[in-house]
């Protein structure tokens, strides 16, 4: 009995930090209202109202975008928010489910003002020329960050485990099923060709 | 005495839902009552079964038994105690298969009445359950007498009401006990609920299928009053925000068509066009805010603006940080679009 005891007092410390050791994702379900401010200048262009011959030394940019890191990164709860405003913002109609069609596609590499969480947030904020809408104002600061993480998740950047599943609605994408019969009945096709 | 705190309790569950607004056992529609019916037909029998049975238990137990035991076992029973056995099973058997068959036979008439079509021309509603509110679109057969309210809904006494029951996200649970059963709203497809409301009076409907989050916040009221307030009511409704009649009201929807407000929310006659909140045209007419969560008052509304996740924590109403000077303007804008 008292060689047991010890053993005993050992497995129920184990099993006690393993609980401890268990970490849930943080769901933020309320943004405090300072956390939440608008942006509140949207640069347009180059061009800055000003006093005659003050020309600044250098543009400015209005919020320093640049220095802005992803609060949503690897968090799947923001993620799925981010996707039902990815919807709600009517995202969808020139982007389609990340596929493209009257704006450029989200879910390969290639990103024409940068695919840094900071680049994807300044885009939607300030829109950008021949189409893309400034979506400064009528966002919040969170709710970007959430669209952010998702815009990155379509290409696949942040870990499987945090990104939303696949949709119900028509895909850009076909399904891992669908890939996976194709390949099958390309490889069992009864005249044994490949095709080309 | 566990019996007898059991039987307390039941009383005192009883007493606090009759009188309530959101109780069965308080119908106040032609279809709830047959329900509240059809519940004391299967409660009466119930009880009544219970006390056949037991009573049958406790009086076979006192009868006296054969003291004496005949010297050489019997191999067959008696003939004749075993056709009066027999005898006592079929009757018994019989017995069960008529308390089930009036248990069919109520809930198939009470069901069939309570499902079936109304045979006069109905109100027809179109119902969209959405995380965590409802919209409720009263339908005509000229499309501009349609309109949309949220939260609320106004029906005349004795005129059928027939709702068809829509979702937006997820499965939400359609229950207005006073007036009849509850019938779930599924995505991809539309469910049906007929009522009659047979007593004015206001009504509390809330949503009975877990939904997330905020479920237990996902309430509307149903206000059955007189055919000519429903008129009254359905005539307002049908009318575009009027403009601001002051200077504040001006600077107020001002605010709310430079802030993210119209991102979400519409207001007919105020170029705002948002549909994934609730339509404001008449909020100032409604009695409560953000689904049941919150009576329409000044300071409720104010809070609900500026901060609606401290009282719906996972709202998709995202926070509003403004001004003292500009809430004050939307506040008296919001307060006039009655």
């Amino acid at each position: 009995m008292s060689s047991r005891f010890p053993r005993r007092a050992g497995f129920a410390a184990l099993a006690l930090l393993a609980l401890v050791a268990c970490e849930r994702e943080q769901r933020e379900l309320r943004t405090p209202p300072s956390g939440a401010a608008t942006v509140p200048t949207i640069r347009v262009g180059g061009i800055v109202p000003g006093p005659a011959g003050a020309l600044p030394d250098s543009i400015p940019t209005g919020p320093a975008a640049e220095d802005r890191t992803s609060p949503y990164e690897e968090n799947a709860y923001a993620i799925s928010e981010g996707k039902r405003l990815y919807s709600w913002m009517n995202c969808i109609g020139c982007h389609g489910e990340g596929g493209g069609a009257i704006g450029p596609a989200l879910m390969d590499q290639t990103w024409i003002y940068g695919g840094s969480p900071a680049n994807i947030y300044a885009t939607i904020v300030e829109g950008r020329p021949n189409g893309m809408p400034s979506f400064g104002g009528r966002l919040t600061d969170d709710d970007v960050w959430k669209l952010v993480a998702y815009v990155r998740s379509m290409s696949a950047q942040p870990s499987k485990a945090a990104r939303p599943g696949r949709n119900d609605d028509m895909q850009t994408k076909k399904s891992e099923q669908r890939e996976l019969r194709k390949a099958t009945n390309e490889s069992s096709s009864p005249d044994g060709t490949r095709p080309q | 005495m566990i019996r007898r705190l059991g039987a307390v309790a039941f009383a005192v569950l009883a007493a606090a839902c009759g009188g309530a607004p959101q109780s069965p056992l308080n119908p106040a529609g032609a279809e709830a009552r047959e329900v509240l019916t059809l519940g004391a037909i299967y409660t009466a029998l119930a009880v009544l079964t219970y006390v056949l049975v037991n009573t049958v238990l406790v009086l076979g137990l006192r009868r006296r038994r054969r003291t004496v035991l005949p010297e050489v076992p019997e191999v067959a029973p008696a003939e004749e105690d075993e056709r009066r056995l027999g005898r006592k099973v079929r009757n018994a058997a019989i017995v069960t298969a008529l308390i089930l068959a009036v248990y069919v036979g109520a809930t198939w008439a009470v069901e069939a009445h309570v499902t079936s079509s109304p045979s006069t021309r109905p109100i027809t509603i179109q119902v969209t359950g959405r995380q965590w509110w409802w919209e409720m679109r009263y339908q005509d057969s000229v499309p501009s007498q349609t309109f949309i309210t949220a939260n609320e809904l106004h029906v005349p006494v004795g005129r059928p009401v027939v709702m068809l029951l829509q979702s937006e996200d997820v499965i939400h649970s359609f229950w207005v006990p006073a007036l009849n059963g509850k019938k779930d709203l599924v995505p991809g497809k539309t469910n049906r609920v007929v009522f009659t409301p047979r007593e004015a009076g206001t009504f509390r409907g809330q949503c009975a299928e877990f939904c997330g989050f905020q479920h237990a916040h996902m309430a509307f009221d149903v206000v059955v009053e007189s055919q000519d307030a429903y008129d009254a009511w359905v005539a307002a409704q049908r009318t575009p925000a009027p403009p601001p009649d002051d200077s504040l009201a001006a600077r107020g929807q001002q605010v709310f068509l430079s802030k993210a407000c119209p991102t979400c929310h519409a207001i007919q006659g105020a170029r705002a066009f948002g549909s994934r909140g609730p339509d404001l045209t008449h909020v100032a007419s409604r009695q409560s805010l953000a689904a049941g969560t919150l009576p329409n008052t000044r300071g409720h509304l104010a809070g609900w603006i500026v901060d609606p996740g401290r009282q719906k924590p996972g709202t998709r109403m995202p926070p509003n940080p403004m001004s003292g000077e500009e809430l004050e303007a939307l506040l008296a804008y919001l307060e006039g679009l009655k």
